[in-house]
């Protein structure tokens, strides 16, 4: 048993000539392990990588015809371009509306339901309300989109009936623009608060029950167990979806904006990924487009490493 | 550090109870209630679909239709399955779905694999290399130009091969491959299992769990995705079933002709009904598939979370 484990395990000097050796043994112990992971590797190089190369069009002034590398640099004028676009502040705010509804309200609701559904005891309702609110996270926006253009159907959609009556008004909810950010949130509740909880479901699962016990035996309530034990538990967990949401914040995603907008609510719904798509694909601006969607994701990339930065100066758990 | 100290009358009565007060026992109940009221509140909408589904177009645009289908009829599912479009584009969801998924599990489990060794040289790169894809992408334009260069526009690979590799599935994989005990492997490595017997007949059968979790992830995506329909095919009779759904709704917000015409129905009117049936049938089989694969991802997931 040692000899087979023994090659396993490294030597205690390796350098010089040893070193190459070594190396040269590894790539023919490991080659058909190399061989497993090949088609990984070529995923990543061609769909994800090649693209980031691709990303030098943002430079230029590409034109098809003529191929990336044909085309003229240009340096960072589509990015001064598009910075002072007139259009630029409104879809800063438009973008910094919906990742704040989505911070500052969704995910404290995510918390807040998971601390309800660990505070459960019945563990059958627990499951049972567990599967119920997983469900929407599983349908696609088109699916979520066509649920809200029914129940929000002017004059005949059960919701509009509902908010017309509570508001008192008789607006088309989903054209007007001061309905687009009410909808946009309660698609996002509806569809990810419950799917959201599992992850503080996972990291409650591996709390010690010995605390509460110990809590318990010393007299502490329902509350303060939550707020000495179970918040503490969750809180790099917490963090860790902070930094991670942090990064998102110009990443509204495409897909539920875009079906959401009409030519009604374009003032409101227009967002950095939409313009992406309307400037790049629709328009055919190319380089222009890239330049925008190049923006986000270096302004996403710092704010990350930003925030992990943050979380560790505050000694939280960060996520590098 | 919290000094502890021991009241024994309050041991003595047991665990609980002790401080188990009115208020916290009246808080367990208003919780309880209010979940359920919650998961009424999240069904809601689905009940919604469905009895409309089965409604009269004119109950539904009289608003009378709410929890229970007002004027029953099956006319609406009659009408949607002898859509020829709609089917086509089902079946072409199901292609898509089955293709994408085999070839994503075959990607990430053998990439994962790979990465779950820690002896392996690089194995730091090879993981970096996932993980900066996730915060750091080319944007929208240069996948554009790669598809179209690579001559996929209009083809099934356009779907099926960009979202291959999921780097967060990939990454509950590993800690999961990570988290078998060592010592079977080492013991298949002394019985002369290569890293393919290794791979086949000892880590996946093992994974079973993880596997159904992760089939259920991808072919959820694969089922649900319109996007890169809606970027890269042009043709309706290569449309995915979201895309066709997509149309209908696109079209019903217009007006109602040009929304038969665009989900090429024969029907004059787009109306409620007919879109919350084709919802409907969108929607039902991930809906009988969810029950059965829920059990594995909860504890898949949780592994990858808690480890990850």
């Amino acid at each position: 048993m040692t000899t087979a484990l023994a090659a396993d395990r490294e030597p205690p000097l390796a350098r010089g000539p040893g070193r190459l050796r070594r190396l040269r043994r590894d790539a023919v112990r490991y080659r058909w392990l190399f061989l497993l992971m090949l088609p990984g590797l070529v995923y990543f190089a061609l769909f994800r990588f090649w693209p980031m190369y691709g990303a030098r069009i943002a430079f230029k002034n590409y034109i098809p015809f003529l191929g990336i590398d044909g085309s003229e640099w240009v340096g960072f004028a589509h990015f001064q371009a598009f910075l002072s676009n007139p259009d630029f502040p409104r879809l800063l705010v438009n973008t910094l509306v919906i990742a704040a509804l989505s911070l500052l309200i969704a995910f404290p609701l995510t918390i807040v339901l998971a601390l309800l559904l660990n505070e459960l005891r019945l563990q059958i309702l627990k499951r049972t309300v567990q599967t119920l609110v997983y469900i929407p996270h599983f349908l696609s926006w088109t699916v979520v989109v066509s649920i809200t253009a029914l129940l929000f159907a002017i004059d005949t959609g059960p919701l509009w009936t509902f908010f017309a009556g509570l508001f008192g008004t008789d607006a088309n909810m989903l054209a007007d623009p001061d309905w687009f950010r009410p909808l946009v949130l309660m698609q996002m509740v509806w569809k990810d608060t419950g799917w959201g909880t599992i992850i503080f479901l996972a990291a409650l699962a591996g709390v010690d029950q010995e605390q509460y016990e110990a809590a318990i035996i010393d007299g502490a309530g329902r509350w303060q167990r939550v707020r000495h034990i179970t918040i503490p538990s969750i809180l790099p967990t917490i963090t860790v979806l902070l930094i991670l949401h942090t990064g998102q914040i110009l990443n509204t995603g495409f897909e539920q904006i875009y079906l959401m907008s009409n030519s009604l609510n374009r003032t409101v719904a227009d967002v950095f990924d939409t313009y992406v798509y309307f400037a790049g694909i629709e328009q055919g601006a190319y380089s222009y487009s890239t330049a925008v969607g190049l923006f986000k994701a270096i302004v996403g990339l710092v704010l990350i490493f930003g925030t992990n930065w943050l979380a560790k100066r505050f000694n939280q758990q960060g996520i590098f | 550090m919290v000094t502890t100290r021991i009241d024994p009358e309050r041991v003595l009565r047991g665990p609980s109870r002790g401080r188990e007060t009115r208020g916290t026992r009246v808080f367990g109940a208003f919780n309880t209630v209010f979940l359920i009221l919650l998961c009424a509140l999240m069904l809601y909408p689905f009940i919604t679909v469905l009895a409309q589904s089965f409604s009269s177009p004119g109950a539904i645009n009289a608003g009378q239709v709410s929890f229970w289908p007002v004027g029953f009829n099956t006319d609406t599912y009659a009408a949607v399955m002898q859509n020829e479009t709609f089917w086509r584009n089902y079946g072409n969801t199901v292609l898509y779905t089955v293709t994408g998924t085999a070839i994503a599990m075959v990607l990430t489990t053998t990439y994962a694999f790979v990465l779950s060794k820690p002896h392996l040289k690089g194995r730091k790169v090879l993981i970096g290399i996932a993980v900066f894809t996730m915060f750091f992408n080319g944007g929208l334009v240069p996948n554009y130009v790669l598809i179209s260069s690579l001559g996929m526009k209009n083809t099934m690979w356009a779907i099926v091969l960009p979202g291959a590799i999921s780097v967060f599935n990939l990454l509950v994989m590993k800690s999961f491959f990570e988290s078998l005990p060592k010592e079977l492997e080492e013991a298949a490595q002394i019985d002369g299992l290569g890293w393919y017997g290794i791979f086949g007949r000892i880590v996946l059968p093992l994974s079973k769990a993880v596997i159904a979790t992760m089939i259920l992830f991808y072919s959820v995506a694969f089922w649900n995705d319109w996007f890169a329909a809606f970027l890269y095919l042009d043709k309706t009779e290569l449309f995915p079933v979201t895309l066709f759904l997509r149309n209908l709704i696109a079209g019903a917000s217009t007006t109602a002709s040009e929304g038969a015409a665009a989900a090429g129905t024969t029907t004059a009117l787009v109306s409620s009904n007919i879109q919350a049936v084709t919802m409907i049938l969108t929607v039902i089989p991930i809906l009988c598939i969810y029950p059965f694969v829920q059990r594995f991802f909860v504890t898949g997931v949780m592994l990858g979370s808690v480890k990850g």
